[in-house]
This record gives structure tokens, C-alpha cells and sequence, in this order.
């Protein structure tokens, strides 16, 4: 059976702030093979949204090697960029137009031509079930719509590898349920997908694989039953123990488990 | 995904820095399109500007009304081209301010080009200003006294004036960040612009005060296209009055060899 592609490789990342106490990042590792979901986990200011602007080529890191798509970021970032997506923490769309007009935007901006561009536009609405909202002003949608919208825009490119940075923050549970099955459908398709969450109940939903970070550090990592099995004491007699456990667990101790 | 979506890692067609900053400058047009009253609004703001000075201080200035109009239009449309700087900020900050900015980078496009495409509809929205306040000169007695030619160089030197403008505001923008950043800025804008000989004859200045509004660049780009306008000399204070057509030149070209160094500068560098 052939190896599964590598997609997101970094390792020994460090980066640090001019003007910052510690590194943001320290020697972090990360791999992320094509089709699965890793979660990064962290609390605020643990290097998360750090690590994916390096890896999105938003970043320079002081250090490290860094492979995305099978590019290096530092030597072919252009060809980095032709093959990720990203949704950041926040709607990364213009306001003032329409979805629809986001779309055509970004999709001409990535090499298509007007007719194109329109087709495609309306192939993602439809796709994300965004039709009926399309023609509505981005500033009038709800946190839900914006976000999905958001995620319809990072698709343009029909990434290899996607980029998600707390993608239901402030989205309703039901806008977070359907958000949750359309990254597991895009990684069922073979895209890599690294998605930073606070939500641990997300991750447990969502992850095959997770990192935990703290001040910089990997704490821990390996797959979401791994990371339970290694803490899955007889401390949680009653009921099995969830992700946030085994967080809560090691983020005091601050343990380097390395179970994959 | 439907059947019709393009399979992963699909990669569209190329893409040159021009179509791109193109695209971007297009976006403009279409902010135009979803708020016509704001467009109207910067449109009349400079020729309400216009009225009101002529309206409310040409006779006392210029001993009549028409007479100050014919003075003051061209200082009005070298005084909106330093305005405009206030749109460029303002846009650059509220787009890094909303990710849209780190939405361009991380595409595969050529970093210049959200800048140039800044650059390209910012210029477009000044001829348009440029044409609507002329229009609104004519209604009011204003002419070309000098021909076209000298007319349209005095437009291709306002234009140059905005041109070194945006690449300041380019540069303040993204270092501002977010728009409630610039409001200093902003407010410094007004006491630049009228400590200039936009609206007065220096030499109805206190001699240090009118020297330090001859200085001023919008003052040179204002008498050049005075003189160009008119076909007559005007008279200064200073070298850079007397010389204001290669002062004008020169300050902007120190002022675009300066910023746009530092905004493509600070562009790259964002978020480092």
C-alpha cells in the first residue's frame, strides 16, 4: 500500500516577536498527511494562529524547515499559495459587496476569466449551499453565513491543503455542525486540513490527529484515542475520557508525550 | 462537492501583475456601484468647499467673489488631491483590519498588485473629482485662460500630487492597521492643508508664515497649476514660489521615492 502524501510538514518552526519576552514558536513540529484533519490546540497566545500564518506564507519564521504541498514556503511560496486555502479567524471578505461579487473577485483574481469566474462563483454558492444569500451584502449576513461564505471563498483555489483558524467562533451549533461535515467531506476528498480550535469538543468531533500547544511547545500529539489512551486512568471510571481531559490533564503537567 | 466542482489541486489560468492590480482596482468601482450616495457625497464635498470660501471670504479677500473663484479653484483641486490621502489610509487600514488583507497574500498573486491596484482606483477617483470640481469652477466663471494644453498639463500635475499622496497614505495605512488608528492623522490633515497658499497670497502672510506655506508642496503643485491655468506668473516670497513647477516635481518625486519604498516595505513585512 503506498505511503500516504505528506502535505503540511514543518519542522523545528521558531519564531519570535521583536519586542516579545519568549518565542511565539518554539522548535514547533507539525505533519499533516492528505486527508486527514489536525487539530491544533492551545490556549490564547499559544502559538496557533502564528504557526498557520507561517505555514499560510503570512510569516516569515525565524527557523525551520517548511514544506506545504510538497513546496518549501521560503523558496516557492507562490506555488505554496496556489495550493492552500484558508479561513481565518476572522471573515477575510468584502463587506461592502455581495458574496457572490467576494467570489467572483477572489476567483478572477485567481487567474480565471469574468465568464469563468461567474460560473465558478456560482458552483461554490451552490456547493455551500449559499445560493439563496449569494446577492446578499456580506454585512448583512449572520456570523454563521459569514463564516460559511468565508470557507466558500478559501475554496476558490480547490485547495490541497486547508487552513482553518477557529472557524466557529461565534457561530451557532448548528452553523458549527454543518461547518464540521463540510471540512470532513473536503478531507474524505483527500485535502489536508489543520484547524486551530478552543472548542476541544470540536477537535474530538472533528480531528484525527492532535497538537498541543503551550507557550510556544509541543505538549502533545498523536491521534485523538491515542491521546486518551495515554491518560485514560482509572480516573475517569465512570465514563470514557473525553478530549478535554486529557488537555486539562496535560497542559498541567506539561508532559512531551510523542505517541505517533 | 457537485460533479461540476473542479477536482482538487485544479489550478486555473495565469495571471500577470496588471490583470491583477486591474481586478483589484475594479473592486472600487464595484464599492461605487453598491454606494452611490457615498461617491455623491465625496463629489460635493470638495465643490461645497469651493462655495463656501468663494461664497463666504472672496470679497473679502479678492475684493469679489468671481474673482477669488478664479484664484482659489485651482488651490481647491491641489487641496482635494492632499485630501484624497484620507481614502487610501483609510482603505488599506480597514481592509488589514478586516483579514481581507491577508486574504490577497495568501493568494498566488504578485504582491504589488494590491498595492498598484489601490494605486490605479485611487487615480481613477481623482480625475473623476478632478472633472466634477472643474465642472462646478465652469459653472462659476472659472476658465481655461492659458488654452488646453497648459490645462491639461495643470491636470497631469495635480494628478502627480495625488499620485506622491498615496503612497504616503499607502504607507500610514498599513502601518495604522485598523481605520480608529488614523484618526490623528486625519485630523493633522486639515491645519497641512490650509497652512498653504491654497487660500490666501502669502504675501498677505506674516514673512515667516508665508514662507513655511510656500514650502508646503501643495502650495507649488497650487501655483504651478495657477500658472498653468492662467498663463500668468505668480508672484512669492520664496525660491519655492518662484520656482514652483520643479519644486512641485521635485518634492514629489522625494515624497513617491520615500513612501513607496516604505509602504511596498511595510506591506511585505505585515504581521512580521
Amino acid at each position: 500500500m503506498a505511503e500516504p502524501e505528506v502535505l503540511i510538514e514543518a519542522r523545528g518552526v521558531r519564531k519570535h516577536f521583536r519586542g516579545a519576552e519568549a518565542p511565539a514558536l518554539d522548535g514547533v513540529d507539525i505533519i499533516v498527511e492528505a486527508g486527514r484533519i489536525c487539530a491544533l490546540l492551545g490556549t490564547n497566545g499559544a502559538g496557533k494562529t502564528t504557526m498557520i500564518r507561517i505555514l499560510t506564507t503570512l510569516l516569515t519564521p525565524d527557523e525551520g524547515q517548511v514544506k506545504v504541498a510538497g513546496y518549501d514556503i521560503a523558496t516557492h511560496p507562490g506555488q505554496v499559495r496556489a495550493s492552500i486555502g484558508l479561513v481565518g479567524q476572522y471573515a477575510a471578505l468584502d463587506e461592502i459587496l455581495t458574496g457572490r461579487q467576494n467570489l467572483e473577485l477572489f476567483s478572477k483574481l485567481a487567474g480565471m476569466r469574468r465568464a469563468e469566474a461567474r460560473r465558478h462563483a456560482a458552483r461554490l454558492l451552490e456547493t455551500a449551499g449559499l445560493g439563496e444569500v449569494g446577492d446578499r451584502v456580506v454585512s448583512k449576513l449572520s456570523g454563521g453565513l459569514r463564516r460559511r461564505m468565508d470557507l466558500a471563498t478559501s475554496l476558490i483555489t480547490t485547495p490541497r491543503v486547508l487552513f482553518v483558524d477557529e472557524p466557529t467562533t461565534g457561530v451557532d451549533p448548528h452553523a458549527r455542525r454543518d461547518l464540521w461535515a463540510r471540512l470532513r467531506e473536503m478531507a474524505d476528498q483527500g485535502v489536508a486540513i489543520l484547524l486551530t480550535t478552543q472548542y476541544l469538543e470540536e477537535a474530538d468531533a472533528l480531528a484525527d490527529d492532535v497538537v498541543i500547544l503551550k507557550a510556544g511547545s509541543v505538549i502533545a500529539r498523536g491521534t485523538t484515542a491515542d491521546l486518551k489512551q495515554l491518560v485514560g486512568e482509572p480516573k475517569w471510571e465512570l465514563r470514557e475520557p473525553t478530549l478535554e481531559d486529557v488537555y486539562l490533564h496535560l497542559h498541567a503537567t506539561s508532559e512531551e508525550v510523542i505517541s505517533r | 462537492m457537485s460533479a461540476t466542482t473542479p477536482p482538487i489541486g485544479t489550478t486555473f489560468g495565469s495571471t500577470s501583475l496588471f490583470r491583477e492590480a486591474l481586478v483589484i482596482a475594479g473592486r472600487t468601482l464595484l464599492h461605487w456601484r453598491a454606494q452611490p450616495g457615498l461617491i455623491a457625497v465625496n463629489l460635493l464635498f470638495p465643490v461645497m468647499i469651493l462655495l463656501m470660501m468663494g461664497g463666504l471670504f472672496g470679497g473679502a479677500v479678492a475684493g469679489s467673489t468671481g474673482d477669488y473663484f478664479v484664484y482659489v479653484l485651482p488651490g481647491v483641486l491641489a487641496l482635494n488631491m492632499m485630501f484624497g490621502i484620507e481614502a487610501t489610509m483609510t482603505a488599506l487600514a480597514s481592509d488589514a483590519n478586516k483579514t481581507v488583507t491577508d486574504r490577497f497574500r495568501s493568494l498566488p498573486i504578485s504582491g504589488g498588485a494590491v498595492l498598484l491596484g489601490r494605486v490605479l482606483a485611487d487615480l481613477l477617483t481623482s480625475v473623476v473629482e478632478l472633472v466634477a470640481l472643474s465642472c462646478a469652477g465652469f459653472l462659476l466663471g472659472w476658465r481655461w485662460e492659458n488654452g488646453i494644453l497648459p490645462a491639461l498639463a495643470a491636470y497631469a500635475l495635480l494628478l502627480t500630487l495625488r499620485f506622491s499622496m498615496l503612497w504616503l497614505g499607502v504607507f500610514i495605512g498599513i502601518r495604522a492597521g485598523k481605520p480608529e488608528a488614523l484618526m490623528g492623522v486625519q485630523i493633522l490633515v486639515w491645519p497641512i492643508g490650509f497652512l498653504s497658499t491654497v487660500f490666501i497670497d502669502p504675501r498677505t502672510m506674516p514673512t515667516f508664515l508665508g514662507w513655511i506655506a510656500e514650502l508646503n508642496p501643495i502650495s507649488a503643485v497650487a501655483t504651478s497649476a495657477r500658472e498653468l491655468f492662467s498663463g500668468r506668473q505668480i508672484e512669492g516670497v520664496s525660491w519655492a514660489a518662484t520656482h514652483a513647477l520643479p519644486y512641485a516635481l521635485i518634492s514629489q518625486a522625494v515624497l513617491v521615492a520615500v513612501f513607496a519604498a516604505l509602504g511596498v516595505r511595510a506591506y511585505r513585512r505585515l504581521g512580521q
